[in-house]
């Protein structure tokens, strides 16, 4: 816990409202940001419910994705996609700043690290799509 | 229990592994399994889901996608109620968030072992 | 011919007068060349001598003049009037600092703070000024030169809202300095600065909003410095948690 700051008499203390991340672009996205990873986890937890209902049989794993199908569910995973990438592209263009890489003595520029990370969840998505996909 | 000096790395390792894996991997899953399947753009068999599923190697896989991103989860939300202004309710806060990850893993582990 | 003009919108605070800060309208003459802090200074000396706030330089290096311009952190001699037209212009105190007086903040605070990462050359054993100067490579100094170009202007912590809510979080620009020193192949003090970091109201606090590296105005990033130690801090925790005789450094 951190000890409340002692206020001196005479001093004006602003107090910041929680409402503060609708005072600029920056902050309004980097609310985004964060929302996103509460759509990525019910979705996570939606994909979850369907490995459960696999062992119970084709019957009930059809009805599950049967209901998938209704328009709440189509609009939810429309929204939870546009969140999901929106993670992916903030989480890439992030990394950069965060991780340093070196190559002997030199820095590589934080744009090839952050090109790299593109390039590699280009690879990784078509993997996983024609893995899907296959058959 | 840890001291949140011990703890916070330890949630922040959990919360960028996930948040990784969430980057690399969730967006085509949701566009798989969230839309084309239900809007009947490709369909994946019962039998062929359940065969794959029930791979040692993919159920691992199945575990990282779904555990890693809960954690990556609980530690924003948890940031995201501080930074609403919740932040006489830190200890609460953090013990709900993580411990609903925990919770995510457990129940995780709990479905692919019966697959 | 008349002289174009422009508004100004301060925040004025009296202290013992005022509960809380109100703001005062003045009319200014527009020049070209002209920044906030000129203006600023034609209403001390020819509308009210009263009006209180920091400067100095003029030219962007002593890092006193930050003050909100139209709610955004800057440095009021970097400001032009010329990029707000046709106004009228907000100007008041840095934000989530506490006001002493119109424009002048507290700096207290924000001294303290610097103190407390120790922003100088640590070394386990000095060595004699005979034996002569710690040699670096320029790829050793450019390993921490951009977090060295900081004038403690503090427009960072005025862009932080992890430092408005909580006034004990380090902050930007002092993580930042002793990243810069960390880095630094000269240093050895990494342990010492250490606990100042991963304390709770350390880098752990900071949930990379990110705004402290838009508005710096020297390019410091100190997001991209406290994201790095988090990572280092990290790093740390597995090493000594994998070998429990001893992580690295
Ligand atoms: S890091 Fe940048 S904004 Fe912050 S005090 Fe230093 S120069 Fe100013
Ligand atoms: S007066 Fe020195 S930085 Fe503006």
């Amino acid at each position: 816990m951190t000890v409340p700051r002692v206020e001196r008499p005479g001093l004006y203390y602003p107090k910041l409202p929680a409402t503060w991340w609708l005072r600029n672009a920056n902050y309004f996205r980097f609310m985004l940001r964060e929302l996103s990873s509460v759509f990525i986890a019910l979705f996570l937890v939606v994909f979850l419910i369907q490995l459960h209902r696999l062992p119970q049989g084709p019957g009930a794993y059809a009805a599950y994705l049967e209901t998938l199908r209704a328009p709440g569910w189509i609009i939810f995973h429309v929204l939870a996609l546009a969140f999901a990438l929106y993670h992916s592209v903030t989480w890439f263009n992030l990394t950069g700043v965060v991780q340093v890489v070196h190559l002997g003595e030199r820095q590589v520029p934080p744009r090839l690290v952050v090109g790299a990370s593109f390039a590699l969840w280009a690879v990784v998505s078509v993997v996983l799509l024609w893995f899907l996909l296959r058959g | 229990m840890l001291t949140r000096k011990t703890s916070e790395p330890f949630w922040w390792l959990l919360f960028a592994a996930g948040g990784m894996v969430a980057a690399l991997l969730v967006p085509v899953h949701l566009l798989v399994q969230g839309l084309a399947v239900p809007l009947g753009w490709t369909s994946i068999s019962h039998a062929r889901m359940l065969a794959l599923a029930a791979q040692p190697l993919v159920k691992l896989y199945l575990f990282a996608l779904i555990a890693l991103p809960l954690y990556h989860w609980a530690h924003r939300f948890r940031f995201i109620l501080e930074d609403l202004g919740l932040r006489g309710l830190r200890t609460p806060i953090a013990l709900l968030s993580y411990g609903a990850a925990v919770l995510g893993t457990v129940a995780t582990l709990w479905v692919l072992w019966r697959i | 011919m008349t002289e174009e003009t422009m508004t100004l919108e301060v925040t004025r605070y009296r202290p013992g007068h005022d509960r809380e800060p109100r703001t005062e309208s003045f009319t200014v003459p527009y020049r070209k060349d002209w920044v906030v802090l000129d203006a600023l200074n034609h209403i001390k000396d020819r509308i009210d001598g009263t009006l209180s706030y920091r400067w100095s330089c003029r030219m962007g290096v002593c890092g006193s003049c930050g003050m909100m311009v139209n709610g955004v952190p800057k440095l009021t001699c970097a400001a032009f009037l010329r990029d707000y037209r046709p106004g009228p212009i907000r100007v008041g105190p840095l934000a989530n600092f506490p006001v002493i007086r119109d424009l002048v903040i507290a700096l207290d605070d924000f001294m303290e703070k610097l103190r407390r990462v120790k922003p100088w050359i640590i070394r386990a054993v000095e060595k004699p000024v005979a034996d002569g100067e710690y040699l670096q490579t320029p790829a050793q100094l450019d390993a921490y030169k951009q977090f060295s170009m900081c004038i403690n202007c503090m427009l960072c912590y005025a862009a932080c809202p992890v430092y408005g809510l909580e006034p004990a979080f380090v902050g930007p620009a002092a993580i930042a300095l002793a990243y810069r020193y960390n880095l630094d192949s000269r240093d050895e003090g990494y342990r010492l600065r250490e606990p100042v970091l991963s304390e709770a109201v350390g880098v752990w606090e900071c949930t990379f909003v990110g705004e402290c590296s838009v508005v710096c105005p020297k390019g410091v990033d100190p997001a991209a410095a406290i994201q790095r130690s988090k990572l280092a801090g990290a790093t740390d925790w597995l090493l000594s948690m994998i070998m429990p005789w001893g992580g690295r450094r």
